[in-house]
């Protein structure tokens, strides 16, 4: 009889992923990467109009309180919520099970709920040399006070669509698809060896 | 070049689709006027200079965009939303919080 199939869900990165130091990294690691693997990625969208209702209910379900503004977002207490396009988010939980707490909250009146969770691979590269390495994948501008912590990014790299949320000073979260991720991550090593990097 | 999109702010052309000539008027679908089609399709101004056009952010955050580009020198004279209900959400001027 054949095994049961194991519900863990598996990275694509695995055939790819080398924990410890590589790169130039006698002088010191510069940049960390991790795959932070999250229980939940959605992603909601709010009818035009009902962008502020859908913000509640991100508040309401989360706790996280959206900033105004375009792009705006927050990270934190193993959540992260960031807009990416008008009226429309990202939504991170740690744990599993956040698209049936917000199907109950998002009301088919105010918008829609889309459960990306197996469809997109979480990269954060941290470090003082984070904002030099995704410059090089990224014409956007990575300093502080064009990307304030918290805030959000919708860019591509090559034709892989990115979105990328600062979560700290020096330290970036990168939705790919999922099935683009091992392709992206290896690039992501390749740019970071002349920095010295560990992956964890 | 660099399109100001009006949500993601300045990006380089590359991240950009272009949609069409953002002059045409589409006909009423059910429309037998075949002189009102033959211009939807076929009938174009070219000016040298300001031209309105629509195009998609498509690298970025999707949305579709109405801008005025000047033909000659590239220069981008206005951006918008190709559907006008978005502007409450238009990015905070740069530099401010986003």
């Amino acid at each position: 009889m054949a095994e049961r199939q194991s519900p863990e869900r598996l990275s694509p990165l695995e055939p790819v992923f080398h924990p410890g130091s590589h790169g130039n990294f006698e002088h010191g690691v510069d940049v960390i990467l991790t795959e932070t693997r999250p229980g939940s990625i959605l992603q909601l969208a709010a009818w035009p109009g009902a962008e502020k209702q859908l913000i509640d209910a991100i508040r309401k379900v989360t706790g996280l309180a959206l900033p105004d503004g375009a792009g705006g977002g927050v990270a934190g207490d193993g959540k992260a919520v960031f807009g990416f396009a008008p009226g429309k988010f990202t939504v991170v939980d740690e744990a599993e099970g956040l698209a049936s707490a917000f199907s109950k909250a998002v009301t088919p009146a105010i918008g829609t709920v889309t459960d990306l969770s197996h469809g997109r691979t979480a990269i954060r590269i941290a470090g003082p040399k984070a904002e030099w390495v995704l410059a090089k994948f990224f014409a956007i501008d990575f300093a502080l006070p064009a990307f304030p912590i918290g805030a959000g990014r919708s860019t591509t790299h090559h034709d892989i669509f990115a979105q990328i949320q600062r979560t700290g000073a020096d330290q970036f979260d990168i939705y790919v698809f999922r099935s683009f991720a091992r392709s992206f991550w290896k690039a992501l090593c390749h740019a970071s060896e002349e920095v010295g990097y560990e992956v964890q | 070049m660099l399109i100001t999109c009006p949500y993601c702010g300045p990006r380089d052309v590359i991240e950009f689709t272009y949609q069409g000539d953002g002059n045409r008027e589409r006909p009423q679908p059910n429309s037998q006027d075949l002189d009102a089609w033959n211009a939807y399709v076929y009938d174009r101004l070219n000016p040298a200079g300001d031209h309105n056009e629509i195009w998609q952010h498509s690298g970025g955050c999707r949305t579709h965009l109405r801008m005025v580009r000047n033909t000659v020198t590239h220069e981008i004279s206005s951006t918008g939303f190709a559907r006008g209900d978005h502007n409450a959400v238009a990015r905070h001027k740069e530099g401010g919080k986003s």
